[in-house]
């Protein structure tokens, strides 16, 4: 039993070992790290490898492993599978799939910050995942540290719960709500202890880089960007679903691994619900990589990409979005609870063709004043996918206030959301 | 040493007291709830920030130590 390392891609969604002796002997063995010398040498590996974190944030997974590691005794890890944005399902996909991965990434996550447990955290809706979890961890039961050191957790299917924070207080007993930083939890988390929280994906990634090292994560991916990225696409392509792609791969390829779009384009949503839209003729010049989308005033998210048919109607799926984001306030923080809200019924009035006029101006103003007003990101999630479609749906926005709906509002929904019927309504 | 006004969101009620003791420094949004300049409060007006501070009836405010701003 050696394992040897996957060449190319894909790396997370190989097809999927029958059991835990199958992935044990396709991947080999993980690192020990009994001793400090070698835990130290570890983080220093991962941050030379250039993994950054999965879950929205991109913040580089070793400065995160040695925040926690200096972070006084018994941390506390935290894989986080709760994927709370609805256009996204590449963590549900992951836990079916490759669950021993994400088990062996928390574990060697544990081991290199001195922590004995883990937390794996699954949202609700996620039967499949959830099942595929437990059914991998019973499995390996035997390598706890100690009994219940590795424990599930099941978080409501609400938007903001799975930001750190709100998972940290989840696990703590309380409503999985975000909560005032500082102190963040890699300070002072899980029952106060300094706490890693990482995404699924992540943990994932860092399975493979433990055992393989930051030369073969580089060898897909970019200079500057390194490795591999789960990817969403839905809307208007011909195959929605989960993909992996090297970092740095152009919009147009991750189009047509989709199969291509369904009917034509007429813009991306690029970063999920806090991400931005983008026009396509900026989408052509641009590829899945943090800094390049960052450079372009837009983010890689969770990896979220929807396509936008033509015929479909960018104002009225930016309301409808609106909507879902302020409904999906957690209620804590007025900006957010009054702002989301008046900007969701203007976008709406918008969107219907009965706004009155100086609308989107007002809308404009609102986005300025509610940016960064939030104790989570929320506001600031809304606020830059608004104010995109301000810039990539100026004309049709200015048609829908002067002239009334357009042609392509009858368009059937193209943006997925939750059904409001049998929504997740609660916060434990 | 300079000072920031901080409010804590989860905090605030949005009464607006700290819009009328300081309105150098706050002023309300379309719902009541503070926005507050972000650069370090001037030594002259710091008394005011102090006064703010205190009135919060959800001790949602603080100074923070500032970054030289």
């Amino acid at each position: 039993m050696s394992g040897s390392a996957p060449a190319g891609l894909p790396r997370l969604l190989a097809s999927p070992p029958r059991d835990l002796d199958e992935h044990v002997a396709r991947y080999g063995p993980l690192p020990e790290l009994r001793r400090r010398a070698e835990r130290d040498e570890f983080v220093a590996m991962v941050e030379r490898s250039g993994l950054r974190g999965r879950g929205g944030g991109g913040f580089p997974t070793g400065r995160k492993l040695r925040a926690v590691g200096h972070g006084g005794r018994h941390p506390v890890v935290v894989a986080n599978g709760a994927e709370g944005e609805p256009a996204s399902h590449k963590d549900r996909v992951l836990l079916q799939r490759a669950p021993h991965l994400v088990i062996d990434g928390a574990a060697v996550a544990a081991r290199a910050v001195g922590a004995h447990e883990i937390h794996f955290v699954v949202d609700r809706g996620d039967h499949a995942g959830l099942a595929s979890l437990e059914a991998a961890l019973g499995a390996r039961a035997h390598e706890m540290p100690r009994p219940d050191a590795w424990r599930v957790a099941v978080l409501p299917s609400r938007y903001v719960a799975g930001e750190e924070s709100a998972v940290v207080s989840f696990l703590n007993g309380a409503d999985a709500k975000p909560v005032s930083v500082p102190p963040r939890p890699y300070e002072r988390g899980v029952r106060g202890r300094a706490t890693l929280v990482q995404n699924v994906e992540t943990l994932a990634n860092l399975a493979l880089v433990a055992r393989y090292g930051p030369e073969w994560y580089g060898s897909v991916g970019t200079t500057d960007e390194p490795g591999s990225v789960l990817a969403t696409v839905v809307g208007g392509v011909a195959r929605p679903g989960v993909h992996e792609f090297a970092l740095g791969t152009p919009f147009t390829q991750v189009i047509q691994a989709a199969g291509g779009p369904s009917e034509p384009m007429g813009a991306l949503l690029v970063g999920g619900y806090f991400g931005t839209w983008l026009d396509l003729a900026a989408a052509e010049q641009l590829v899945l990589a943090h800094g390049v989308l960052r450079a372009a005033g837009a983010t890689l998210g969770c990896g979220v990409v929807a396509a936008l048919p033509a015929l479909a109607c960018g104002v009225v799926e930016t309301a409808r979005v609106a909507r879902y984001l302020a409904s999906e306030s957690a209620g804590q923080c007025g900006p957010c609870v009054h702002g989301l809200d008046a900007i969701a019924t203007a976008l709406e009035a918008l969107a219907a063709g009965r706004a009155a006029h100086g609308t989107v101006a007002t809308v404009e103003r609102w986005l300025g004043d509610v940016a960064g007003r939030g104790a989570c990101h929320l506001p600031d999630a809304a606020v830059g996918f608004v104010r995109s479609s301000l810039a990539v749906f100026a004309d049709d926005y200015v048609l829908h206030e002067r002239k009334g709906p357009c042609a392509a509002s009858t368009h059937a929904p193209v943006l997925p959301l939750p059904d409001p019927r049998t929504r997740d309504r609660s916060w434990r | 040493m300079s000072r920031r006004l901080v409010v804590d969101m989860i905090k605030c009620d949005g009464h607006g007291i700290c819009a009328e003791l300081f309105p150098e420094w706050v002023r309300l949004d379309d719902w009541g709830y503070p926005i507050i300049d972000a650069r370090d409060v001037p030594q002259a007006l710091l008394a005011h920030a102090r006064r703010a501070v205190t009135a919060c009836p959800s001790l949602a405010l603080r100074l923070e130590k500032g970054d030289g701003r």
